[in-house]
């Protein structure tokens, strides 16, 4: 299957195949800059089976949110038909309003503050900053 | 020691240097009570107990008024403003304008971080829900040092409900900074400490070992840090039953444990120590609870900025 490659914009290669769609919700992408492109269950050389998308016109994406996702994935920036940037995400060591705190008794169950988590350890758990309740990410 | 407009939300916001510092200035305070009658004279504490409390609230209000202080505030969330919704960043904010310090206990954990974020005076979390309980472990700590001279290489065993017991969760995190120290977590497997809890115990590379049976655990321990298992964190009755009883210390099972054995309890206690423990030298509750309230003489005294403490 083939999609036309964007002259601007970024591709979220290597997403692990049946996350593309829950990274494209998280993204909260303006779709009115230009055409978004998913393809699901594409074939890849290294991974077997990955998701893929591509965004036209679209220069920033919340990295931090992306690596929360699918810390595996590729960020390509294209400008002009050329790659100017790739970039490997990570664990970001903080996040605010992605997770959200699920224990009744923590504060933010009834005081209007943002959730903040920060990263427990390598493993992908992050830990409420209110009530240190843990979660795993991915 | 400079402490003047700090917040006490949970334990490790006092380094191990202050900790030591507050207990041998609540020691003072012990020493000459006298001196200190009217160290806050002029200021006014604001004791916001948005859950019933008795105890920490008469601690702290106690505590306030020797210093020559005064107090105001609410100890039921029916009798304030919250009942009509006000958001704990606008109930503390207002408070800030009438108060110098307050006290704040409140059953969702994180609410003393959020109060200390909104607030310009000093914050102190006087329970949040199941989190923490950090003066409660200024007086636990202030009880052991007075007998053990410090706390390394000692074995503490925790025991009761370990799952929402603020109480132990604060107890333990201070504890870790220390080294040497051994946590024998004494619990049913439906009150096991949180998942966060053993993260940071094993973390700091403290030894620890988690049992149901406290009999067996008691003859190794140094310290027994008895809690409450209540009814309503079970989910049946019969379970609540069958458990409470194995976590009851009595003087026939005190008697496998060490002489030097120290035994607290946050109090208040229900059946979990029974009776025929208070006489012996290895019951400390009572001289706990005396300990907090010159803990927290020292603690206002020191993030008010009041001289001579
Ligand atoms: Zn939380």
């Amino acid at each position: 299957m083939e999609i036309n490659s964007i002259a601007n914009g970024i591709v979220i290669d290597h997403i692990r195949a049946g996350f593309g769609l829950k990274v494209l919700e998280y993204l909260k992408i303006d779709k009115g800059l230009g055409s978004v492109a998913i393809i699901m269950n594409a074939v890849s050389e290294k991974h077997g089976r990955k998701d893929l998308i591509k965004l036209e016109n679209v220069e920033n994406v919340d990295v931090d949110v992306l690596g929360l996702i699918d810390h595996n994935a590729t960020v390509i920036y294209i400008k002009n038909d050329g790659i100017v940037k790739k970039a490997k995400l990570s664990l970001p060591e903080k996040v605010t309003n992605v997770i959200l705190c699920k224990n009744p008794r923590c504060v933010t169950s009834v005081e209007a503050v943002p959730h903040v988590f920060h990263l427990a350890d390598a493993s992908g758990k992050y830990r409420c900053e209110y009530c240190d309740n843990m979660v795993k990410s991915q | 020691m400079d402490l003047q407009g700090r917040h006490l939300v949970e334990p490790l916001d006092l380094s191990v240097d202050e900790i030591e510092w507050l207990i041998d200035a609540a020691g003072r305070i012990v020493a000459k009570p006298e001196d200190y009658a009217e160290a806050c004279k002029g200021k006014l504490l604001a004791t916001l107990f948005y859950e019933p409390s008795t105890r920490t609230r008469f601690s702290f209000e106690a505590a306030m008024l020797r210093l020559g202080g005064q107090v105001i505030g609410f100890s039921e969330p029916s009798s304030s403003s919250v009942s009509k919704g006000e958001s704990i960043a606008d109930t503390i904010r207002t408070v800030a304008c009438y108060a110098d310090i307050a006290v704040m206990r409140h059953p969702k954990e994180g609410s003393a971080l959020v109060a200390s974020r909104c607030a310009d005076i000093p914050v102190i979390n006087g329970g949040d829900g199941g989190h923490h309980h950090p003066t409660q472990t200024l007086t636990d700590l202030m009880t052991i040092k007075l007998e053990k001279g410090g706390f390394n290489n000692i074995t503490v065993g925790m025991c009761g409900d370990l799952k929402f017991g603020r109480t132990v969760h604060s107890l333990i995190r201070a504890l870790t900074r220390y080294s040497g120290v051994r946590f024998v977590l004494i619990s049913p497997d439906e009150l096991r400490v949180p998942e966060y809890v053993r993260e940071e115990v094993e973390r700091s590379g403290a030894e620890f070992e988690e049992t149901r049976d406290l009999r067996e655990a008691l003859p190794e321990l140094d310290v027994l840090y008895m809690t409450r298992v209540q009814r309503e964190r079970f989910f049946n009755e019969e379970d609540y039953i069958r458990l409470k009883d194995s976590y009851i210390l009595d003087a026939e099972k005190l008697r496998s444990a060490k002489q030097s054995l120290m035994v607290l309890h946050p109090l208040p206690r229900v059946n979990e120590i029974s009776a025929d423990v208070d006489a012996d030298p290895r019951a400390f509750y009572f001289r706990q609870a005396k300990n907090g309230m010159y803990i927290r003489m020292a603690l206002i005294m020191a993030l008010l900025g009041s001289k001579g403490v």
